[in-house]
């Protein structure tokens, strides 16, 4: 999928600012951003249902402006909330899906067969849609995505109200996924780009401000991070002053105090764990706990975003 | 394309039958039909006139109130749904066209009410093996009535899809519906009620569906109603459409 300079305007608003990026084939992205920085807007865009203001996005060399009914062939969009027909049971919804899409007679049935397994919905084939607890309803929108087996998978907050069990095995799922078709998908849990993907986008105020791998961005952010420190000490004003001295360290906090046990955090550019443990050598502190803090990614999304405050 | 439209209308005409509603509706329109063939009878029992059985049947009172008020009721849902709930996002990035989303939604709805109808010839049937008289003097009144009954019901049909295809309420959209096949009934009977000027009395007598009914019921044949409800259908389809693709941009 190539998009260039994707813009989506409503009156007044630019949601979408000009967007360009590529998703190669076989690649798992994420597309991560706070609520209302447009990553929805642009699925929709991508997916063939909102029109663009402006901007050309291709998949499998398809215009999905131009060429929008052949473009949809390849895709497989599952909208955020994934909307149901609450009357029709998981097998007929399926069916119809199916004939809608063009996937017929044997092949249906074989399709069916595949995605009830994939999906994990053989046992609740024939139950009414309105019964279905949240997940499995994300299992039925997830297999419908299947049925004509596109190239490209486009999934809007795939995990979104769901429990953590249930999260673990729509992630599992969906890495499973990755090894036959290319997914883009939303989220504003950043653990799940982690586990999951294996580049990012991050879209903040309709603009796109970083495209990296998970790793990059985190090796990025890993020359700072933080070390806390735990020792006993009478007087942590001391400690925290002669810490301050070493190189690598910016600034020092007393984070916990009870009994004469000392917590510090420091914010550090790179790492003093040895000096600090020479330094506690020296100076003969009982030390308790030494550790770095790895920066998650949740810290980059907060800085790259300057998350406000609620 | 063929294959996609026979999908979406099944699925348009299913999607009629799970809902309890349907029943409900067709429940009392049977009770409705019933009673308006026992008004007509007890009309043309109290005085005998040379209306036809069928003739009486297509002009009582409880037969047009009834009409006009199943239009709301069956088309409010269509589109009006579809919104509300979010499946027309999943329907509209299927490789589906929208014309055959609004046509197949029409049609679906126009079987349907080919069904609420469809008992009332039995009633007919009925009186005839019963009584050994005949409901109308030859088949023509039937096929008139029946006739124009789905010719106008076409229409207003497409009108309660427009209305529909408007709005994400059902209510709204029934109350819209509602509002302009009424206006347009009424317009017909302005030629009855008032005296107005040749010319208005004229136009209103040409666009009387009360007009319509009674001159086919009788088992006339005039092309120019047909032409009319034929046209209008197509045009009011067309708007639909419109209105339809207008609500996806606009979005």
């Amino acid at each position: 999928m190539i998009v260039e300079k994707l813009t989506k305007c409503y009156a007044g608003t630019t949601a979408v600012n000009a967007i360009s990026f590529k998703v190669n084939k076989g690649d798992i992205v994420g597309f991560l951003g706070p609520n209302g920085a447009g990553k929805s807007t642009t699925m929709r865009m991508l997916a063939s249902y909102l029109p663009p203001t402006s901007g050309v996005a291709t998949v499998a060399g398809y215009d999905i402006f131009r060429d929008s009914l052949k473009a949809r062939e390849h895709i497989g969009y599952m909208p955020e909330g994934v909307p149901l027909y609450q009357d029709m049971r998981v097998n007929e919804y399926l069916k119809y899906r199916a004939e809608l899409k063009g996937v017929r007679g044997r092949r249906m049935k074989e399709r069916l067969n595949d995605v009830y397994e994939l999906c994990g919905l053989c046992e609740v084939q024939k139950k009414p849609i309105s019964v279905l607890s949240k997940g499995f309803r994300q299992r039925v929108g997830l297999a419908d995505v299947l049925l004509h087996e596109p190239d490209l998978l486009i999934l809007d907050e795939p995990t979104i109200g769901l429990d953590p069990n249930q999260i673990r095995q729509m992630r599992e799922l969906i890495r499973k996924l990755g090894y036959h078709h290319t997914i883009l998908l939303s989220t504003h849990i950043l653990v799940e780009v982690e586990m999951t993907c294996n580049r990012v986008i991050i879209i903040n105020h309709g603009k796109i401000e970083v495209v990296d791998t998970p790793q990059n961005l985190r090796a990025r952010m890993q020359i700072s991070g933080q070390v806390y420190l735990e020792i006993r000490h009478n007087t942590p004003k001391q400690v925290i002053a002669l810490l301050e001295t070493l190189s690598g360290v910016v600034s020092v906090d007393l984070v916990q105090n009870d009994d004469e046990w000392c917590e510090f955090r420091l914010q550090t550019t790179h790492d003093p764990r040895e000096a600090i443990f020479e330094m506690a050598l020296k100076y003969r502190w009982p030390l308790r706990e030494l550790r770095r803090s790895q920066v998650s990614l949740e810290d980059i999304f907060a800085d790259i975003t300057h998350a406000e405050e609620i | 394309m063929i294959r996609r439209f026979h999908t979406l209308l099944r699925h348009e005409i299913g999607h009629y039958f799970w809902s309890p509603l349907t029943y409900i509706v067709l429940f009392f329109y049977l009770l409705l039909t019933g009673f308006i063939f026992h008004a007509a009878l007890t009309v043309l029992n109290a005085n005998p006139s040379q209306y036809s059985l069928v003739e009486a049947f297509f002009s009582t009172v409880f037969f047009w109130f009834g009409f006009i008020l199943i239009f709301p009721l069956i088309t409010m849902r269509l589109f009006s749904e579809e919104y509300r709930m979010g499946t027309i996002e999943t329907l509209m990035t299927a490789p589906i066209r929208s014309g055959e989303v609004v046509l197949s939604k029409f049609f679906a709805a126009f079987f349907f009410y080919i069904i609420l109808w469809a008992p009332s010839l039995l009633y007919f049937v009925i009186f005839e093996l019963k009584t050994g008289a005949h409901a109308a003097s030859a088949v023509g009144p039937y096929l008139g009535g029946y006739g124009i009954l789905l010719l106008i019901g076409m229409f207003y049909i497409s009108i309660g899809c427009l209305a529909s295809a408007l709005t994400s309420s059902q209510l709204v959209a029934a109350a819209v519906s509602f509002s302009l096949i009424t206006i347009l009934f009424f317009m017909g009977l302005l030629s009855l009620a008032l005296n107005v000027n040749p010319f208005l009395r004229d136009l209103t007598e040409y666009l009387s569906a009360i007009e319509h009914m009674m001159e086919f019921s009788q088992g006339l044949f005039d092309s120019r109603p047909i032409i009319f409800y034929l046209s209008m259908t197509v045009l009011t389809l067309y708007l639909t459409f419109q209105v339809f693709q207008y609500r996806r941009w606009r979005n």
